[in-house]
């Protein structure tokens, strides 16, 4: 099963055995196999990477893989893999969440996140939609999307997870289409090369919910400008754009997260500060 | 002469700014220097800073952290809103106020206690020093009317003074000669000479979570936990460890659950609203089997009730506000000292069992400062299960004590993923009846088999089946109790403590021994619809009469409520 240290893995070597639940024609397919394919291409091993999720059908993709994985409850991956990647800074931690879970109950862990900048690398497969309920409106959706719980349409604006990730201060902001399994896993490859928080939104279209979406494999392009390293200029090209240039809109240098020291004591000595002296 | 039962009770109040809790603070490590047990509380007025405040320190001779029934002194700097201390700082008429007649009389919450009011001019006797402050002449006045040596005195100001030193000592020095010459207050001989720690119970917490093994940290500041996190932040940094300031609570427990799921042992402190948002996550840690430890130092609830006073009322949240089946550890230390050995246990049960461990600690404990015999501790960290090679690993399998080898991210050929899902004993979410009663039973075996040895509660008296009366007890009520059981059984009432601190898994058989012979119960609670004698009663058989003391927060209980409460119970 586990293949010799040695060897060299190929994008299957981090592919389980376990059978996704689904459904068929589902983007989020492709996104499990953009990530086998950048691990593989990173010359990562499945035993030094944790895949961390919430709850949605997007966040089943840990078990698919062979890394270390954990299911948490909906909405705190990020708050998950934030501590795991603090105590063990060895690890490649990579965070796998979809638009409810990362936008809607895990609005805020995104925003502090992406302040904290520790080094994770943050993948949301946005179907503009909940997928595993079955069906409600996200942060994502359309205002005029019409569904069994807003009939009519939410009538509530759409978020904008790139601009607000800028605003916060994630360090690499790209944008993908599960369509494209090869350009999104030469983007997730970079993203977990950059150090710092990088947050990849990947297009992933719900086909059962949201069937539209299929007409996504038309409307994606590559974007026609290179990274910048000014998040100002990186806001302005998303929040003009159409919403599906695909690529690297943002590299920034800011420093990561710090993590422990050294210690430089011992419990024994710390007891000893509330020892009284004299009398 | 003040009934103070062994030690002397006083109190410094005054309002923001007139530094009573330096002063406190000051008389407390007199008292340690001059070789005294003390404690001292601390109240305050709703203000964020400044505002009135009250110190509350009692010198004793033994070690103790209950407050006696009544206040030998109250002195204080000014009177400005001090009469809502009233209720805290009990008075009688063989009690004295001291105040500045510069300042007005004493509210007349206080005189109608009866107690005499001497006025002494404070502020003008601290003008006579150059840089002289009154609380430091109050310092001396109070430490004087115990008889607390002088060099006692001086050493301590000299020790928590690094500028005005000897302007501080000369004001202390004017403070005593001016008690000398009026009243006195004397405290028995001191003690043995032992070794002691002054400590809060927050650090003590922070200390023994640290001892335990834990090296990671993530919280959201909240009253009245905020100081443990304060203490454990500088610390863990000087053993290699990290503390994260979370968004909020949501992101503090899944935090360490991340940091404990890759090997780290983890904890949060929190109060009631903190525990409150865990709740979810906690159950994950039950699922997944990740150890996690929980301190909530309670505070007066429900919502954001009265953020800096202590209850006991998060019993039922810590115990029972899982949703599904979720088995899990709750212990509360019964003593100051003992949120130092209670944390520690806490990190070893969630550790060696692989659940979360919630500790009930409370603001009484968490907030007050003491001198206390070296706290107890085991000295040894508890190594987790793990998991490090072999094949078609199983993380979740069904093994005899429940507890299975966890693989930590890192080591070839385990990886497996941890999961909220139930799931089968690869940790593959599974939908499966069978599948779902094996697993509860799994974890339920875990708490099952424990064996807390001694652990599990305090147990004094009811030697050789002395009395047929017990008080059950938890937590901070514990000293008050104690010291009503001490006084009782001087006036022929014998009655047996029995103080659980490890309130979840419940030890019915340990209990049952610790009743046998008992013919009446009583069970003493900070709370308003009895938490604990619901507990008591849902999880153990009780013996006899079961008579219920219970009172919500924030007044705490007195020696002298127990005692009387034994007595009628001796009588009948
Ligand atoms: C606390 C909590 N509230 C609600 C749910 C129900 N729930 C499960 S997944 C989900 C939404 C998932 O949507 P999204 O993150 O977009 O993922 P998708 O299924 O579309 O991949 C919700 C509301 C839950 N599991 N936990
Ligand atoms: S419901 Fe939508 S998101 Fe979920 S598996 Fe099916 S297609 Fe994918």
């Amino acid at each position: 099963m586990n293949p010799p240290a040695s060897a060299a893995l190929a994008a299957k070597d981090f592919k389980s055995d376990y059978k996704p639940i689904w459904c068929p024609g589902c983007g989020d397919y492709s996104v499990l196999s953009s990530v086998t394919k950048a691990l593989a291409a990173l010359g990562l091993r499945p035993e030094n990477v944790a895949v961390v999720s919430g709850i949605g059908c997007s966040s089943r993709i840990p078990a698919y893989t062979t890394c270390y994985g954990f299911h948490g409850v909906h909405g705190r991956s990020l708050a998950a893999a934030t501590g795991l990647k603090v105590a063990r800074p060895d690890l490649t931690v990579l965070v796998a969440s979809g638009d409810g879970d990362g936008y809607s109950i895990g609005g805020n862990h995104f925003l502090h996140a992406c302040r904290r900048n520790v080094d994770l690398t943050y993948i949301v497969m946005d179907n503009h939609v909940y997928g595993m309920t079955k069906g409600q409106a996200s942060p994502t959706t359309e205002p005029d999307w019409d569904s069994k719980l807003s009939p009519g349409g939410s009538g509530v604006r759409e978020f904008h997870p790139l601009v607000i990730a800028l605003a916060s201060g994630a360090n690499f902001v790209a944008r993908a289409f599960s369509g494209d399994p090869n350009g999104t896993a030469a983007i997730l490859a970079e993203a977990v090369r950059h150090p710092g928080f990088s947050f990849v939104e990947v297009l992933s279209p719900c086909v059962t919910f949201r069937p539209d979406q299929r007409a996504w494999k038309e409307r994606a392009h590559p974007a026609p400008v290179a990274p910048t390293d000014d998040p100002a200029r990186a806001a302005r090209r998303i929040m003009t754009d159409d919403g599906f240039n695909i690529g690297v809109l943002y590299k920034g240098n800011r420093k990561p997260y710090r993590g422990a020291v050294p210690a430089t004591s011992t419990v024994a000595e710390l007891g000893r500060r509330f020892e009284l002296q004299g009398g | 002469m003040h009934p103070g039962h062994g030690s002397v009770s006083v109190a410094l109040a005054g309002s923001g700014g007139a530094g009573v809790m330096t002063a406190g603070n000051m008389l407390l490590e007199a008292a340690a220097q001059a070789g005294y047990y003390s404690l001292m509380t601390r109240t305050s007025g709703p203000q964020i800073r400044g505002g009135e405040a009250a110190a509350m320190v009692r010198v004793c001779s033994f070690p103790t952290d209950a407050q006696d029934d009544r206040f030998a002194v109250l002195a204080a700097i000014d009177w400005q809103n001090i009469g809502r201390f009233a209720a805290e700082i009990p008075l009688d008429s063989s009690s004295l106020l001291i105040g500045d007649p510069a300042q007005g009389d004493p509210p007349e919450l206080f005189l109608k206690s009866g107690a005499r009011y001497l006025p002494l001019p404070l502020k003008a006797l601290a003008k006579q020093i150059e840089g002289g402050w009154p609380n430091m002449v109050a310092l001396g006045v109070l430490a004087g009317l115990m008889r607390l040596p002088a060099q006692a005195v001086e050493r301590a100001v000299a020790r928590s003074m690094k500028k005005g030193r000897e302007a501080g000592i000369n004001a202390a020095r004017l403070g005593m000669a001016q008690a000398a010459a009026r009243e006195d207050f004397p405290l028995p001989p001191p003690p043995p000479k032992t070794v002691r720690w002054l400590i809060t119970g927050n650090e003590a917490a922070g200390l023994g979570a640290l001892r335990g093994g834990v090296r990671f940290v993530a919280a959201y500041p909240i009253t009245p936990a905020t100081e443990l996190l304060e203490y454990m932040a500088p610390a863990l940094a000087k053993l290699g460890g990290t503390l994260v300031q979370a968004e909020d609570e949501l992101a503090s427990i899944n935090m360490i659950l991340g940091a404990s799921y890759g090997g780290a042992p983890a904890l949060t402190a929190t109060s009631g609203p903190g525990l409150s948002l865990m709740i979810e996550a906690l159950g994950l840690g039950v699922t997944a089997e990740i150890p996690v430890v929980v301190v909530d130092v309670m505070r007066t609830g429900p919502s954001t009730g009265i953020a800096t006073k202590s209850e006991q009322a998060d019993l039922n949240i810590a115990l029972y506000g899982l949703h599904g089946d979720a088995p899990h550890v709750v212990v509360a230390p019964n003593s100051l000292a003992d949120c130092l050995g209670a944390t520690e246990w806490a990190v070893h049960l969630a550790e060696s069992l692989q659940v979360p461990a919630i500790v009930l600690s409370d603001q009484y404990f968490g907030q007050a400062r003491a001198v206390v015999d070296v706290p107890v501790f085991q000295d040894r960290v508890v190594a987790r299960l793990t998991a490090k090679n072999g094949a078609a690993y199983k993380r979740y399998a069904l093994t005899e004590s429940g507890v299975s080898p966890m693989a930590l991210p890192g080591t070839p050929g385990l990886a497996y993923t941890a999961d909220g899902l139930e799931h089968n004993e690869r940790g593959i979410p599974s939908s499966q009846a069978s599948d779902h009663l094996a697993q509860m039973d799994k974890r339920a075996r875990k708490l099952a088999q424990l064996d807390p040895g001694e652990n599990w509660a305090s147990q004094e008296g009811g030697c050789d089946g002395e009395g047929d009366i017990a008080v059950l007890t938890f937590g901070s009520c514990t000293g008050p109790v104690r010291e009503g059981i001490a006084r009782a059984r001087a006036d022929g009432v014998a009655a047996r403590l029995v103080s659980l601190r490890l309130l979840s898994p419940a030890q019915p058989e340990r209990l049952k021994q610790a009743l046998a012979g008992v013919k009446r119960v009583l069970v003493v609670e900070q709370n308003h619809s009895g938490q604990f004698l619901r507990y008591l009663r849902g999880e153990y058989d009780l013996p006899g009469e079961v008579a219920s003391l219970r009172r919500p927060g924030p007044l705490p209980f007195r020696p002298d409520e127990i005692y009387r409460r034994l007595l009628e119970l001796g009588r009948k």
